[in-house]
């Protein structure tokens, strides 16, 4: 059984020198041979899908299979931003839904994930950028999500740092301001699902890789793993830069590339910011960590790419794109830089629904912005999965809307690359 | 910075050249026999192997479109050739 943590457990344990913390979650060394439902990644998506599962739809003989360890794939690998300004109703239905699970995680998981929600800032450097700004924030609270529009005056007393010299290459104009943005612990976030939902019955299986699916008349019923054949009644697809390898496996192909993208975090520092700070010009964004550590991150590698490993050319253009927005941290060193592998659709939208093989769903195309989806991929993937069909958030990221045209293309609305 | 190699060119800078698609797709004909399903198949279903990958390419300073063999874990650069029916 689980114990809940509380800050009686904390004083207690903090007495008994730490002594008596029971494991989180338990490490079943293989799966058994049939489950109602298999969850293919032990990422922030998958665990909650199988959290989601057994809570909300009762079902317990769930499993979640994973190649590598818990939450060492991009739910490892991003920057921690969770956040909802986005341009089309459909996408703000699915990314305020998220949004409003983060709010009250915490509490729901028993679980400390550290939401800050210390709002984003995404600054615009010209007239135009204004005109677009203007369109998003309008966007946003039609489709009833929190934005505002800040002038110059008040972008500058967010983040007094920011470059505004009469000779900046990109003079700050104003910014679109989201107040219930945020960043959260991503490990908090995966170890929260995992520790919730091993205690309502789910087996979470690491060092466990699917090598292939089984089908019975046209039906996936199972799956290959290295540990041998597990059947199950669905199966769920939660694989980030990956999907393509296991549709390939399933026998279909899907509209993803996948990118490196890449992060890096700088050596700690007194606080000097205290929102998430984004450049339309460079494309770069920031946060502080609570250890002081800048968190910086930018656009995608140029090159499609499984190397989990950043390149140059991007590095050169994120930090120097960092220099131009921030000039007083040109002297801080990197202390770490990693990369993702990013399942990126053409438009920039996730793919939810049922894949072209029966019985097998997918959760997959989020792109550069799976982590503050992460709660609703796992809420939306476990209602197909019970119910056999969408609930009317995730109708519109079907991959049918590839043959209707119906795309959701954000790209072009939110004026990010996700 | 990594170096491509363009057919026409020689070996360039990563940065002169531009990911274009997959290569060896090809267009459906004709249009208005292709179903909504083959042509979505044809625009937008990606191999995106992990592994070697045939890519078509174009050097932005020649303004070539080519074909790029490279390895996409790696990154290994495993050759480059013109478009079928061109000479380099």
């Amino acid at each position: 059984m689980m114990r809940r943590y509380s800050a009686w457990s904390l004083v207690r344990e903090g007495l008994r020198g730490h002594t008596g913390w029971p494991e989180a979650w338990r490490k079943p060394e293989r799966p058994q041979a049939a489950y109602d439902a298999v969850i293919v990644g032990g990422g922030g998506h998958g665990l909650a899908t199988a959290y989601y599962l057994a809570k909300l739809h009762g079902m317990r003989r769930v499993a979640v299979l994973e190649k590598g360890w818990l939450g060492g794939g991009n739910t490892g690998r991003n920057t921690t931003v969770v956040r909802s300004n986005y341009f089309f109703p459909e996408s703000v239905a699915l990314y305020d839904f998220a949004l409003r699970l983060y709010e009250g995680l915490s509490r729901e998981l028993n679980y400390n994930i550290m939401l800050s929600q210390r709002g984003m800032l995404m600054v615009a450097h010209s007239e135009l950028e204004m005109e677009i700004a203007a369109r998003i924030v309008n966007a946003m609270q039609i489709n009833g999500a929190d934005a505002e529009l800040f002038g110059r005056d008040q972008v500058m007393q967010k983040v007094p740092l920011l470059n505004d010299a009469p000779d900046a290459r990109f003079p700050v104009h104003g910014a679109i301001w989201q107040g219930r943005a945020g960043v959260a612990r991503h490990d908090a976030v995966a170890w929260g699902y995992a520790r919730a939902a091993s205690a309502l019955g789910v087996d979470i299986v690491e060092s466990c890789e699917v090598t292939g699916f089984l089908v019975e008349n046209g039906r996936c019923v199972g799956v290959d793993t290295s540990l041998g054949e597990v059947r199950a009644g669905a199966i769920g697809l939660a694989v980030a830069g990956h999907s393509s390898v296991l549709a390939e496996r399933a026998g279909f192909r899907l509209p993803i590339h996948s990118y490196a993208l890449q992060a890096f975090v700088s050596e700690p520092v007194k606080p000097m910011l205290d929102t998430i700070l984004f450049s339309f010009g460079t494309g770069t964004y920031l946060s502080q960590s609570d250890k002081g550590e800048l968190v910086i991150g930018g656009g995608l590698d140029r090159v499609p790419s499984y190397g989990q490993r950043g390149n140059p050319p991007v590095q050169e253009q994120v930090i120097s794109g960092l220099l131009e927005m921030l000039p007083a941290v040109g002297q801080l060193k990197l202390l770490r830089h990693w990369a993702g592998i990013v399942d990126v659709v053409p438009d920039s939208s996730p793919l939810i629904g049922p894949s072209p093989l029966p019985g097998l769903y997918l959760n997959c195309g989020w792109g550069t912005g799976g982590f503050k989806a992460i709660p609703a991929g796992g809420w939306l993937l476990a209602h197909l999965i019970a119910t056999g069909g969408h609930h009317e958030i995730s109708r519109p990221f079907d991959l049918a809307r590839f043959e209707t045209g119906r795309l959701i293309d954000e790209a072009a609305g939110a004026g990010i690359a996700h | 910075m990594q170096l491509f190699p363009c057919p026409f060119c020689g070996p360039r800078p990563e940065t002169e050249f531009h990911y274009g698609g997959e290569a060896g797709k090809v267009r459906p004909e004709p249009a208005e026999a292709v179903s909504e399903t083959a042509w979505a198949d044809y625009l937008h279903a990606q191999a995106n192997p992990k592994g070697v990958s045939r890519e078509v390419w174009v050097h932005l300073a020649c303004g070539e479109f080519f074909v790029l063999s490279r390895h996409t874990v790696t990154h290994e650069i495993l050759g480059a050739e013109a478009m079928p029916g061109r000479e380099a």
